[in-house]
């Protein structure tokens, strides 16, 4: 900077002009974020990978304090950011409302784009992993036959050595019929829309059961009584393909409560491609889902996602890294698919007194992605309405797998090293099932405990619907 | 529909976390709602009551003798000395034998980071064997790549303040560190665990590491003082695992923030939360409210910001526990200063210069900048009437008191917290 640049010290210049530090921001401007950081260090001491990884330098660096790093030319994005678990822990921790995983994914995004080699094992091994849903349809043509090989120890070698996705896990197994195969040979739309009306008679007067000065929802609410009631399920790809139990029982939860449900086209939501620093192709999905979505907003329905990672993505990674006709309007009417009957309906007292067939204790374990969306009590508080259901919460360490990151092979150690708090706890609790409502949590909680693993969806399901009074609809 | 609770509290610090426990007991259904991680990660871990007088006078030898003489509009004046020492056996109870200082009403004198000496209630048993009256002579370890903690300044300082035991510092290397910047829950961790380090001698234990090192620099001191490091949730193990080793007494000294004995109260407090039953949801803020129909003086609802998702929260009593200027309970513009959720008044002079006075460390009117309350903790507007019948206030939102001088803080968050606790849960669960 020039001297007849800089500042002036001439005290009778009336005209403040000010000097422009920093090259002008390209994309995103994420300078008030980093000018919002004090520096009080609370995002560090929450990091799960900074407590266990000596070479993680924590989310205080990778966000504002590398942000201004970059400002000047000289520096490349460190290639610890791909250590980042993204497990967005440090957004709720910052008093000071610092933009902390937007810089990461930004960060990450950039080191991708620019500096890791597409020619390079890790490069490949992340893509595949970050772009799982375009392999599952392959998976899941031949489901047995794909389990088969996927569970072969020739497979999970080859998988370390070629590629160094860990051998150290077994690979989920996908279902012999997908969610949406399901959803098509029930009858689709036009069915779900019977059975939510005969639903909506059947409850009759439960359904405008409501208090005095009842408080509207944020939208919708109104859209009930009478009228149809439609969400659109976002029922991303593990429930798609891995566990369309959870899927299904979603399905009959709302329509129990009279609710008609689409299932749009969609694509990933793009949680592992954030991750993974694969922005072109999480901007791909991007595209294909808030359109979808925000034609069933417009066609009277609300959005809801069974995964915490998935709704997470929708409500706020969406808004944050890309500038798309609609996105706001989708994250502002998204919702986690227990949260919304909470606020939509009285799911409480509607629990009140139900059983599920025998009595059950469960070890619940809040996903960081739920945490961070300030579910992270809702859970244990719905199951408690349950007779016979305990629901203890295994407390607030983080189960380590973040994604697809506990999957390869460098990391391994690191994830179990984290989850081994939540390993611990899950076995003092001495429940006799796991619960979660992150499809990768409740792989490291099985392959850290040997626990089985549910959803609460299916809690809820077997407690409001019941196997005794199941309609056609299951099976 | 709105989620439905006897009694709301919106923040999730020491004032919010004992006005929900204490609500609790009342029998209603009760909730706490937290923004953000409240700063008690910021906060020493020490129970201060009363260090000072307002006017400057102290270290004070007995806190509860001063509060009777304390001016109307205060805290504790407010809610009178009886509810100050129920508030603080309160606490006694909540936090069992990970607490101490509950066997006298007089202050301990707790040896600080910068080697000065703070006047306080309570202390954490980890603390315990520091205190500055006791007379065994102390070595002070810093580590080299600690900088928060420098235990030859720390040990020179304390000797200059005249306390009546030798102290000497040394700084020695943390065994299993090789990072400039590692966070502090990283050695806590390697300590708390413990893992498995390389040294000169081979392997070993992060804990059995450090007593090697430390025993090579003890001479004949009977105690040896660390930074808050020693472990998160373990940390009395931790501290038993290397007095035992090194023969001595060993304690902590309470450290600047991020503040481990800060993190490890924050946990007591949620696991007594979970314990009364108490629903919790973090990670939202209350980001506005609606009056109840047909009455202006009555809040019907909160409204929760969730990601965009505004979700109503309805509850019978309310407490407002959202802290002071640090934590934006109470906020400031150019023009005004405010309480950002209710808009209720606060009351301070309308010329921004007026704020503050030049002394730095003179008499500054901001640190008292808060709601105004009346007997029963409802904040009061501008001319003295209740904002609202069903909301009480508690901890650093309430004006009056200069915390960080007087160091009153967390006895002024438990005594308010506890009082509005309990009047709300008393209404609430009828």
């Amino acid at each position: 900077m020039s001297d007849a640049h800089g500042p002036t010290d001439d005290a009778t210049t009336d005209e403040f002009e000010p000097i422009q530090v920093f090259p002008e921001a390209e994309e995103m401007d994420l300078r008030p974020g980093a000018d919002n950081c004090y520096k009080c260090s609370t995002c560090d001491t929450n990091c799960p990978v900074a407590e266990v990884d000596d070479e993680f330098p924590g989310p205080k660096f990778q966000g504002p304090e590398q942000w201004r790093l970059k400002r000047q030319d000289d520096h490349d994005v460190d290639e610890s950011v791909m250590k980042c678990s993204n497990c967005m822990r440090c957004d709720s921790a910052c008093p000071s409302d610092v933009p902390l995983s937007q810089m990461h994914n930004t960060a990450r995004g950039e080191y991708v784009d620019e500096q890791m080699d597409t020619f390079s094992r890790e490069y490949v091994r992340n893509r595949i992993l970050a772009n799982y849903r375009r392999l599952a349809p392959l998976g899941s043509m031949f489901p047995r036959t794909t389990n088969f090989v996927m569970g072969l120890s020739v497979t999970q070698w080859l998988g370390e050595k070629l590629l160094g996705i860990t051998s150290e896990r077994e690979f989920p197994s996908f279902a012999t019929e997908t969610f949406r195969e399901w959803w098509e040979r029930r009858g689709g739309h036009a069915a779900s829309k019977k059975r939510a009306q005969e639903a909506r008679e059947r409850r009759g007067g439960a359904v405008s059961k409501t208090r005095a000065g009842e408080v509207p929802g944020a939208r919708g609410d109104e859209q009930a009584r009478n009228e149809e009631k439609r969400i659109a399920y976002f029922h991303g790809c593990y429930s798609n393909y891995n566990t369309p139990e959870v899927a299904k029982s979603l399905v009959r939860v709302y329509e129990h409560f009279g609710y008609e449900i689409v299932v749009p086209d969609q694509h990933c939501s793009g949680t592992p491609m954030f991750a993974n620093g694969m922005l072109a192709d999480a901007r791909r999905s991007a595209e294909t889902n808030v359109r979808e979505l925000a034609a069933a907003i417009e066609d009277g329905a609300d959005i809801v996602a069974s995964c915490s990672s998935c709704s997470m993505s929708l409500r706020q990674e969406y808004p944050e890294l890309f500038d798309l006709a609609g996105i706001e309007d989708v994250a502002a009417n998204t919702w986690d698919a227990v949260e919304y009957l909470r606020v939509h309906e009285d799911l409480e007292s509607e629990l009140e007194g139900t059983t599920v067939d025998e009595d059950l204790s469960f070890a619940y374990h809040a996903p960081c992605h739920a945490r961070n969306q300030g579910l992270d009590g809702q859970t244990v508080e719905l199951l408690d309405r349950i007779d016979g259901v305990d629901a203890h919460d295994v407390g607030d360490s983080c189960s380590g797998i973040s994604g697809t990151y506990g999957w390869k092979a460098e990391n391994y150690e690191t994830s179990m090293k984290i989850g081994s708090e939540m390993f611990e706890h899950m076995a003092d609790a001495n429940a006799d099932t796991g619960l979660t409502e992150c499809p990768t949590c409740s792989m490291q909680m099985e392959h850290g405990t040997g626990y089985d693993i549910t959803h609460t969806l299916e809690v809820l399901d077997a407690a409001l619907v019941g196997s005794a009074t199941e309609g056609p609809g299951r099976e | 529909m709105a989620i439905e609770d006897d009694v709301l509290v919106i923040g999730g610090g020491l004032a919010g976390a004992t006005a929900a426990i204490a609500a609790a007991e009342g029998g209603g259904r009760v909730r706490l709602v937290s923004a953000k991680q409240s700063t008690l990660r910021h906060a020493s871990g020490l129970i201060d009551v009363l260090g000072y007088t307002p006017a400057g006078d102290g270290p004070l030898a007995n806190p509860f003798d001063a509060i009777e003489g304390l001016a109307e509009g205060h805290p504790y004046e407010r809610v009178g000395l009886e509810t100050v020492r129920e508030a603080i056996s309160f606490f006694d109870d909540m936090t069992g034998d990970a607490y101490e200082g509950g066997h006298t009403d007089a202050n301990a004198l707790v040896p600080t980071a910068a080697g000065s000496i703070k006047p306080t209630a309570r202390y954490p048993a980890s603390t315990a064997a520091g205190l500055a009256s006791d007379d065994r002579d102390t070595l002070f370890v810093g580590f080299e790549r600690l900088p928060d903690f420098d235990a030859p300044l720390a040990a020179a300082h304390l000797e200059a303040a005249g306390v009546p035991f030798e102290a000497r510092g040394v700084t020695v290397r943390f065994p299993g560190i090789a990072r400039d910047d590692a966070k502090r829950t990283r050695y806590a961790h390697l300590l708390g665990r413990p893992e498995t380090v390389r040294t000169e001698r081979g392997k070993a234990t992060a804990r059995e590491a450090l007593a090697d090192i430390v025993r090579d620099q003890l001479e004949t001191e009977a105690r040896v003082g660390f930074p808050a490091i020693l472990g998160d949730e373990r940390v009395a193990e931790v501290r038993a695992d290397l007095a035992d080793q090194l023969g001595v007494s060993v304690f902590e000294v309470p450290t600047g923030p991020p503040s481990l004995p800060g993190m490890r109260l924050e946990d007591l407090l949620f696991d007594a939360l979970e314990d009364a039953g108490v629903r919790v949801t973090t990670g939202v803020p209350v980001i506005d409210f609606e009056h109840a129909v047909g009455d202006s003086g009555r809040i019907d609802h909160v409204v929760v910001d969730r990601n965009g998702s505004k979700i109503p929260h309805r509850a019978d009593q309310y407490v407002l526990a959202t802290g002071g200027l640090v934590g934006k309970g109470v906020k400031s513009e150019r023009e005004r200063v405010y309480e950002p959720i209710f808009d209720c008044h606060v009351s301070h002079p309308s010329d921004r210069y007026d704020w503050f006075v030049d002394d730095a460390f003179g008499d500054q009117p901001y640190p008292k900048f808060g709601l105004s309350v009346d007997r029963d903790l409802r904040p009061l507007d501008a001319v003295g009437d209740p904002e609202f019948s069903n909301l009480r206030a508690a901890g650093a939102v309430v004006g009056g008191s200069d915390f960080a001088a007087e160091k009153s803080g967390a006895g002024v968050s438990l005594a308010t917290g506890y009082f509005a606790g309990q009047r709300a849960g008393g209404e609430g669960g009828e």
